[in-house]
């Protein structure tokens, strides 16, 4: 293949490297005098490199690039958008914070543009190297992000747990990644999955490998039992970043989870399916009954998290591989389908916890949200329909995704275990709903004893605003969403 | 399905049109033009139910009104809409309540006027789209949506212990209608991918599978209505609910889980329904005899109209589940005349409550000699509450007895002792409230009502006293929908010895 067709195809992530280093050299020079040139320049490159994303979205094509090592399709292109857009979010969200603690530095602009690129490495990789550096990538540049105020005792703890379990999270995938190398002698996911349906690997050392991959995706993820540090990260990090942490790596640990398990172990479902169904359960039991218990806010969502990456692995189990391909993409859409909206209502949930802090006060416990309603019934509404939203009630778009993870794990199976997935999955929402609605209430029932309406710059209005009501809107008119996750992911199994 | 004009829609999404206008405008607004804003819209909304009433043709069992288009393409699911004779006066009952219910606010809330008339608007357009929706999905979209802002009324402008009250009338009814979820995503999968509900009614089911979607559906319905025993929440919503919030969830609310049997338990699961009536039967004898009882010894107003609330919703379950025209349309009469007597009653309560502060029957006693036009009104309602002929709630009564008569002797005589219970709770509170001498200085200086409680209150007596005299044109669009729908659930849907 010559290489302009490999440069067209990586073109997004090239860019984005380029504007990375751009913003990082350029911050030096002018970060005296124009202390938002860093940040403005680091839009317009997100914003295109949203452009050069999206290329695939029109055409459909499928590019291999680099020998079969990255591949860009309708699906990368979906969540390499979202990504870019939850990033995008982040930083206008965060400005008048980080303005405030020193945090507005080309730092900030850079690590989380290094992070996004490992991210768009990882949603595109089609080999399992190139799944790894993407890791690392976006790993390395998330520890320096958790620690980016290294006069914090908290930020600094967290970062220090985030980068030990991550690294340990990152050894077990990879080790999982040697042993399926070392049983089919590729490390090419399309070459996996031919070289185990031709029948010669030893099936023993691919289920032992798939554990350990299945093990670090978890980690990533955030799934019960390998949750442990998402809390406290959540609530160590400067809220910015946990908000960095929260969004965009979901979605590359949902790429990864379906470019290897399903795309690349699909004779081994049976087996990572068990596995997942565990991890499923003990994540939306674990994550929804301890986050019942939280008064921090932002640890409340760190187990939210948990629970609604339990949610996404139930969807995950839905497809069955190797069945009806409609109705797997069904299944696998779904999953798609929950993770964007996911990224998207924690991103404003975030967006509102930043908006709520202000110089030397930290906005995180659920106590402060008290009498938002009378300070700012605007934002009060806002943050109202991201609760709603995560606690999966119409007509918010986190009920459709529910609904449709619901859909799909009942819709192969017919009988059996599935309905007893959905029915405590469905048991547990009401627990969820419960400290969903505590927020709700908070705001709307409680007075505060502060009283002057919050102040937000007009990006940040304006930001804000459109993600609640994005939620609404695509709530009621999910089709166009739901049709392009669908549409993306059927033609990634080839249907 | 000709073209028509879109009826139904217009009267879901104006005034949850009118309910966003009042959000946005928020707080820059003038009080008296929010107010204006908010009776425009309910008055407006009202109107456009009209035609649904004019237009309907009651000679037929099919939907009417329909729209559809695709709303969901995989899973497929439609923004279905339709009215048959079952839900067809359901939609301006609740455009008519929600009229009272702004009116009734009218004073008492002066707290965040906005979002309070923008929470009644965007509920009723909700409550309307529960009873016109044809699709499952979109049904229980509604169904759940109308928790959103119950549960804000509840716990804003509600009383000392709203925000208990708000939470577990919010969680109560969110644990059973998330189990009809699995039920709906069942019939989903069963009925090949579709989620129309008429077509649900025509799937055949096994015996098994019935009995479940049976169950999960009564989990959602029973909660909502509420039978005895999930009823707990009821009375702490009500007592704490400000006045417009429980003439809502007293007069429609409830209706939504008693409309639920009527759309999903008994056509869907006919054999289950049957099988298991004996349960739904006991259900309902005990919220009519001994609810009845507990309404008895309340001291609080609002607790006593709540528990009674109770009572007579055991009587309209009771009704569906006799199998016969008489007790299913009885039972729906009940509903209609339960709505508007219910949130008279409420409302009642609300006018002695802006004066006075307090809901407490001892702190009351010969209010007739201060407001003797609030008593003659009160007298009507607590008539109506008991049953008596000429009234609304006598012609719902009658039916139901004599549905449960020809069912069974014994189930009748058990019912028929809520016209002694009803008219003991009922008329004792009256006594003790309205006569007597006056022992409390407060009630020595109560004023009479004004033009605006006027206004409210004699338009739900002359609803309460032309649906006594005249329910004919009520009674008679039902005929042919209940003919339909008691004929389809006759049938058994499963085949002998199948599972």
């Amino acid at each position: 293949m010559d290489p302009l067709t490999d440069f067209i195809a990586v073109l997004p992530e090239a860019l984005l490297l380029g504007c990375a280093c751009l913003v990082l050299v350029a911050d030096l020079f002018l970060r005296e005098r124009h202390p938002n040139a860093a940040y403005g320049m680091t839009l317009v490159s997100l914003a295109a490199v949203a452009a050069a994303a999206a290329g695939p979205l029109s055409t459909g094509l499928e590019r291999y690039a680099f020998g079969g090592m990255y591949l860009s399709d309708a699906m990368s292109a979906v969540l390499k958008l979202t990504a870019i857009f939850a990033t995008a979010l982040t930083l206008v969200y965060a400005r008048s914070y980080a303005l405030k603690r020193g945090m507005w530095r080309g730092e900030l602009f850079a690590l989380g543009l290094f992070a996004l690129l490992g991210v768009m490495s990882m949603i595109s990789a089609n080999n399992l190297i190139m799944v790894y550096l993407g890791l690392e990538l976006q790993s390395l540049a998330l520890y320096g992000l958790v620690a980016l105020r290294r006069d914090d005792a908290r930020a600094t703890e967290a970062a220090m747990k985030y980068f030990v379990l991550g690294a340990l999270a990152s050894g077990f995938l990879l080790y999982g990644m040697s042993m399926l190398y070392g049983a089919t002698g590729t490390l090419d996911i399309n070459a996996l999955a031919q070289r185990i349906h031709s029948g010669q690997p030893i099936h023993s050392v691919l289920v032992l490998g798939t554990i350990f991959v299945v093990a670090g995706i978890a980690f990533k993820l955030g799934a019960a039992p390998f949750h442990m540090w998402v809390p406290d990260v959540y609530q160590g990090a400067p809220t910015p970043v946990a908000l960095l942490l929260a969004s965009a790596p979901k979605l590359a640990a949902f790429a990864i989870a379906f470019r290897i398990l399903v795309e690349g172990l699909p004779q081994l479902a049976v087996d990572w399916q068990r596995m997942i169904a565990v991890l499923a359960l003990t994540s939306i039991a674990v994550g929804n009954v301890t986050a019942v218990a939280q008064t921090n806010l932002k640890r409340m969502l760190g187990y939210s998290t948990v629970a609604q990456m339990g949610f996404l692995l139930l969807a995950l189990l839905a497809g069955v591989v190797g069945g009806n391909t409609a109705i797997t993409a069904g299944a696998y859409g779904a999953a798609m389908f929950y993770v964007v909206t996911y990224a998207l209502a924690t991103a404003g949930c975030f967006g509102v916890i930043l908006l709520l802090s202000r110089e030397g006060f930290e906005a995180e416990e659920i106590a402060d949200l008290r009498g938002l309603a009378k300070r700012s019934p605007w934002y009060a509404f806002v943050m109202t329909l991201l609760m709603l939203s995560l606690a999966g009630l119409p007509p918010t778009v986190g009920f459709t995704a529910k609904f449709v993870v619901l859909q799909a794990l009942v819709s192969e199976s017919g009988s059996g275990p599935m309905w007893w997935l959905a029915v405590i999955a469905v048991l547990f929402s009401v627990v969820g709903a419960f400290y969903y609605l505590r927020i709700v209430k908070t705001m709307w029932f409680d007075e505060g004893t502060d009283q002057h309406p919050l102040e937000a710059g007009p990006d940040m209005r304006i930001a804000l605003t459109a993600n609640g009501l994005a939620l609404l809107v695509l709530g009621i008119l999910p089709q166009g969403l739901l049709a392009l996750c669908n549409g993306a992911v059927l033609r990634a199994l080839g249907g | 399905m000709s073209a028509h004009f879109p009826w139904l829609s217009l009267a879901i999404w104006l005034p949850i049109v009118f309910g966003a206008y009042l959000l946005a405008v928020g707080r820059t607004a003038a009080p008296g033009g929010i107010r204006a804003v908010a009776l425009t819209g309910a008055v407006l909304s009202l109107l456009v139910t009209l035609p649904v009433i004019a237009g309907f043709d009651a000679g037929t069992p099919n939907l009417q009104f329909t729209e559809k288009f695709l709303w969901i393409a995989r899973p497929t699911a439609h923004y279905y809409l339709g009215v048959d004779g079952i839900s067809m006066w359901f939609v301006p009952l609740t455009a008519f309540i929600t009229v009272i219910a702004v009116l009734a606010g009218w004073k008492s809330i002066e707290t965040r006027l906005s979002q309070y008339y923008a929470a009644f608007l965007i509920l009723s357009g909700l409550m309307i789209g529960v009873f016109c929706a044809a699709d499952g999905l979109l049904f229980y979209v509604f169904f759940e949506a109308t928790l959103i802002p119950m549960y804000l009324i509840i716990g804003v402008w509600g009383g000392p212990r709203r925000v208990y009250a708000a939470i577990k009338f919010f969680l109560y009814t969110l644990l059973g209608s998330l189990l009809m979820l699995v039920a709906l995503v069942y019939l989903y999968q069963a009925s090949g991918g579709s989620f129309d509900i008429i077509a649900w009614q025509k799937l055949p089911l096994g015996r098994t599978p019935q009995i479940l979607l049976f169950l999960a559906f009564l989990a959602a319905f029973a909660v909502k209505v509420p039978m005895w025993p999930v009823h707990t929440w009821l009375p702490d919503a009500h007592v704490e609910a400000p006045t417009a919030g429980s003439v809502v969830l007293a007069a429609i609310m409830l209706k939504l889980g008693a409309y639920g049997f009527l759309r999903f338990s008994l056509p869907i699961a006919p054999d289950a329904a049957h099988e298991l009536s004996w349960l739904i039967i006991a259900m309902s004898l005990i919220a009519v005899v001994y609810i009845g009882f507990v309404a008895l010894v309340q001291t609080d107003m609002k607790k006593l109209v709540a528990y009674s609330s109770i009572a007579h919703m055991g009587f309209v379950t009771l009704g569906f589940f006799v199998f016969s025209p008489a007790g299913v349309e009885g039972a729906i009469a009940q509903m209609i005349s339960h709505g508007f007597v219910s949130g008279a009653m409420f409302l009642c309560i609300g006018v002695l409550y802006d004066r006075t502060h307090s809901r407490n029957i001892a702190d009351y006693g010969g209010v007739v000699n201060t407001m003797p036009r609030f008593a003659a009104f009160a007298m009507l309602f607590a008539m109506a509450n008991c049953g008596l002929p000429a009234t609304s709630g006598f012609v719902g009564e009658f039916l139901v007895i004599l549905g449960a008569v020809q069912f069974d002797f014994w189930i009748g005589a058990i019912a028929a002792t809520t016209l002694v219970l009803g008219a003991a709770y009922s008329l004792w509170m009256y006594k003790r409230v309205i006569f007597g001498d006056i022992g409390n200085p407060a009630v020595a200086q109560l004023q009479d009502i004004d033009g605006r409680e006027f206004l409210a209150l004699g338009l739900l007596a002359v609803a309460v006293l032309w649906m006594g005299v005249y329910p004919a044109p009520v009674i008679d669009v039902l005929h042919t929908s209940v003919a339909e729908l008691l004929a389809h659930v006759s049938q058994a849907k499963f085949v002998a010895g199948s599972l």
